[in-house]
């Protein structure tokens, strides 16, 4: 059985360096991955999944529904969205932003009321405010490695694995700021 | 050494290793990466072609003379490139030639949803098809040796969720491929009749040839785990149903999803009751089955015609198993379809045109998002090129009258293309069409690839820029007019006056792409007291600007500062402040 991870988000959050964190790290731990992507249309702003999986063999690149084991959501309407996928007994992190899609915008749609006590009432929900932490590790573009952060503190890889990764898959130049993201969510 | 690769990158390392020399493409998700990582190997030569059916051209040519090559384009771009593919079927190769399609079941970024494999059989080319990352690398290397060891070309295809998903890699050195000689052989690379009746011999020749290779290759592969049930499959639709099957049932996992090994079928499906035909897209291993008079396939009656198959949908089609037990939201849940973003140059052009009311000919870019509420402007989206020739058949069944209500919208590197063709349609056939070309100064959607219009090359170096304007004029477009589509003011009256004009006419909307590194708009913008919560800048459908309690509200985590809204803002109440 491997292990599953959903990594949900609106086009242009980071979502992608995300699961290459992860992925990255739990190849060093010797497991096989399969991580899915999402390019080209999808990416406009829209919804965007990542999947990553990883076992003693991997077949499938995709996550089905009911077979999460951790969702891992950018913003709040796209973990409500994921929650199908979420296996029974497993655990949602999810950042508070809101960002209203085109329908909520023109008003065609409301954004659902009171999102985080619905998925508590099915779900092990972890709730951060991953921008506000992301603004103070000094760019709001960090919310990523936060959530990393989050989803590391409460797995079985050791600390130090993961910032081994983060060094080799995030550009020098912002390597500080991401390790401090990721120190800020890791002990949230 | 073992690396994560997606599927794509794994083919460019595929053809690497196997010493190819030449890869020409066009950009098309999911192809695109493959030709990018490419790019980063200096032993290779390699370029973005105007369109589809150029790069199959170069990489025809880099083969007869005797290199390795490669074409690399989406599902469509396959039927730009036919004409030439069907008749190099004919003439085959010297150097090794691969062709790696693309297809996009679930439509994620295209069109529709064509099944590739059918080009195989009608053009009589082998192809094959990679199950993830490992796969690609190692099929595209044999596909090399396959092309000239049978003397053809070789598709490689593969789905989205190949090309786009990552798996562990074994990396190799490149092999040292020397370019063969030149020979002239006018028999058998010039298809005029006498010649070509001949190579049509070779050709079905050559298929019974790869036929009998097929039922021995390596690439074919059953697993025994002593069912009674049997599953046939290939590329992707193998994982989901290792996945959702195990070893519950016993497998023929095909790589050669053309020619078909006919008795390695008949004897594995000799061997179940029921025998399982799981492909995504079209039943074309199962209809070649059943014209084989296997008689025990289950195929298109349990399994969907459309888009992508999950694990689950297969347990369920062969199992009967229940999916597991499922929460889903208690309430309906708003879609999140994508949108041009903050600062896209588009938006200020599609403005513009909505308020006109104007037919908009279509085509195909981040541009066709043009179509999306609230802009909903773009009246057709068909293909490459399309908007330009379209618009012309509209006017010549319309008239004059609906002609000054029409243009057309292409972007640069769309223009580039295909375009170019129907606008010196509309000179020659004295039509009098308005052409918008959307020039943001890159190829967007894809990724950002450079295109004859940028001034660069695949590898970034600087060449020459083909000079839109100079080009309109020289095909015999006498107004030829620049405008910036963030100046909606003049973009309006530029566009009323060149709709209106009785001869045909080019407008160049000029602005970059806000996501290119040199767009460097600041601060962000935000709303003052001097609202009068008009919602024209509501109409823009900006993802930044929405109403929150009846008021208009920026967020400036969305917000690129781009300052179209203050642009159209009729009381001044849109300021930009400093992030």
């Amino acid at each position: 059985m491997s292990k599953n991870i959903m990594i949900v988000g609106v086009g242009g959050q980071g979502t992608l360096l995300a699961s290459r964190v992860l992925g990255n790290t739990v190849i060093n731990e010797g497991y096989d991955v399969k991580i899915s992507e999402v390019h080209g249309m999808s990416q406009r702003g829209g919804s965007v999944i990542t999947y990553v999986k990883y076992g003693e063999k991997v077949y499938s690149p995709i996550v089905d529904e009911g077979e999460a084991d951790v969702i891992l959501a950018f913003e709040l309407l796209e973990a409500y969205r994921a929650l199908p996928f979420l296996k029974k007994g497993g655990k949602i992190i999810v950042n508070s932003q809101q960002i209203n899609p085109m329908p909520v915008i023109t008003g065609a749609a409301s954004y659902p009321e009171n999102i985080i006590e619905k998925l508590s009432a099915v779900a092990d929900v972890s709730e951060l405010d991953a921008l506000s932490l992301a603004k103070e590790a000094g760019n709001i573009k960090a919310v990523n490695i936060v959530l990393i952060g989050v989803m590391a503190s409460k797995s079985d890889i050791p600390y130090e694995k993961w910032v081994d990764t983060i060094k080799q898959t995030v550009p020098p130049k912002f390597l500080e700021i991401n390790l401090k993201a990721f120190d800020l969510g890791y002990n949230y | 050494m073992k690396k994560l690769l997606l599927g794509n990158a794994a083919v460019a390392r595929g053809a690497f290793e196997a010493g190819v020399n030449v890869v020409a493409s066009y950009p098309g998700t999911p192809s695109t990466e493959i030709t990018e990582e490419i790019a980063k190997f200096n032993e290779v030569y390699s370029e973005w072609s105007p369109n589809e059916k150029v790069a199959a051209e170069v990489a025809i040519g880099a083969s007869i003379a005797g290199g390795r090559a490669m074409s690399c384009m989406k599902h469509v771009g396959l039927n730009v490139m036919a004409d030439p593919v069907f008749t190099v079927s004919y003439t085959g190769v010297n150097g090794g030639l691969v062709f790696c399609v693309a297809d996009d079941p679930g439509m994620h970024s295209s069109q529709n949803e064509q099944d590739s494999r059918h080009y195989a059989r009608a053009s009589k080319i082998m192809m094959l098809e990679p199950a993830d990352s490992a796969e690609c690398k190692e099929f595209t290397k044999l596909a090399f040796s396959l092309s000239e060891e049978y003397d053809t070309p070789v598709f490689i295809r593969l789905s989205t969720r190949v090309s786009h998903s990552q798996s562990l890699v074994e990396l190799c050195d490149r092999e040292d491929v020397p370019v063969k000689p030149y020979e002239k052989n006018i028999g058998k690379y010039v298809m005029m009749p006498a010649n070509a009746v001949k190579r049509h011999v070779t050709v079905e020749e050559r298929i019974e040839a790869l036929k009998a290779y097929a039922e021995t290759s390596p690439l074919n592969t059953t697993e025994n785990n002593g069912s009674r049930i049997g599953v046939i499959t290939a590329g992707i639709a193998y994982a989901y149903a290792k996945e959702a099957l195990g070893d519950k049932v016993d497998f023929l996992k095909l790589g050669t999803v053309y020619p078909l090994p006919d008795n390695k079928l008949k004897k594995f499906a000799a061997a179940y009751d029921k025998v399982f035909v799981i492909e995504e897209l079209d039943p074309v291993i199962e209809d070649y089955c059943k014209a084989l008079g296997i008689t025990n396939i289950i195929g298109k009656e349990v399994f969907t015609l459309l888009g992508e198959y999950t694990p689950n949908m297969i347990k369920k089609a062969v199992l009967g198993e229940a999916s597991p037990e499922i929460n889903r939201p208690t309430e309906a849940i708003p879609v999140r379809p994508p949108v041009m973003c903050a600062g896209c140059p588009h938006r200020g052009t599609f403005y513009v045109l909505k308020k006109l009311g104007l037919v908009v000919s279509g085509d195909i870019g981040c541009y066709t998002l043009g179509a999306a509420a609230p802009l909903a402007s773009v009246d057709t989206t068909i293909c490459m090129g399309a908007s330009v020739s379209a618009a012309l058949g509209m006017a010549k069944a319309q008239g004059a009258e609906f002609n000054k209500k029409l243009v057309s919208v292409i972007g640069d590197s769309t223009f580039m293309h295909s375009g170019i063709t129907g606008l010196v349609d509309i000179v020659y056939n004295k039509g009098n069409n308005t052409v918008i070309i959307l020039d943001n100064s890159i190829t967007g959607m894809t990724g950002h690839q450079n295109n004859p219009t940028t001034g660069y090359t695949i590898k970034g170096e600087e060449t020459k820029q083909v000079n839109l304007i100079a080009l309109c004029k020289a095909v015999g477009v006498e107004h030829v007019i620049v405008a910036d589509p963030f100046d909606v003011k003049e973009f309006e009256r530029v566009v009323k006056e060149e709709t209106n004009r009785e001869e045909p006419s080019v407008i160049i909307a000029q602005r970059p792409c806000a996501l290119l590194k040199s767009v460097k708009y600041t601060g962000h913008c935000t709303v003052t007291e001097n609202c009068k919560n008009c919602k024209m800048c509501m109409k823009l459908g900006c993802p930044a600007i929405s109403v929150k309690d009846d008021t208009v509200v920026i967020d400036s985590t969305q917000c690129n500062g781009c300052g179209l809204c203050i642009n159209v803002c009729p009381f001044k109440a849109i300021v930009k402040e400093d992030n």
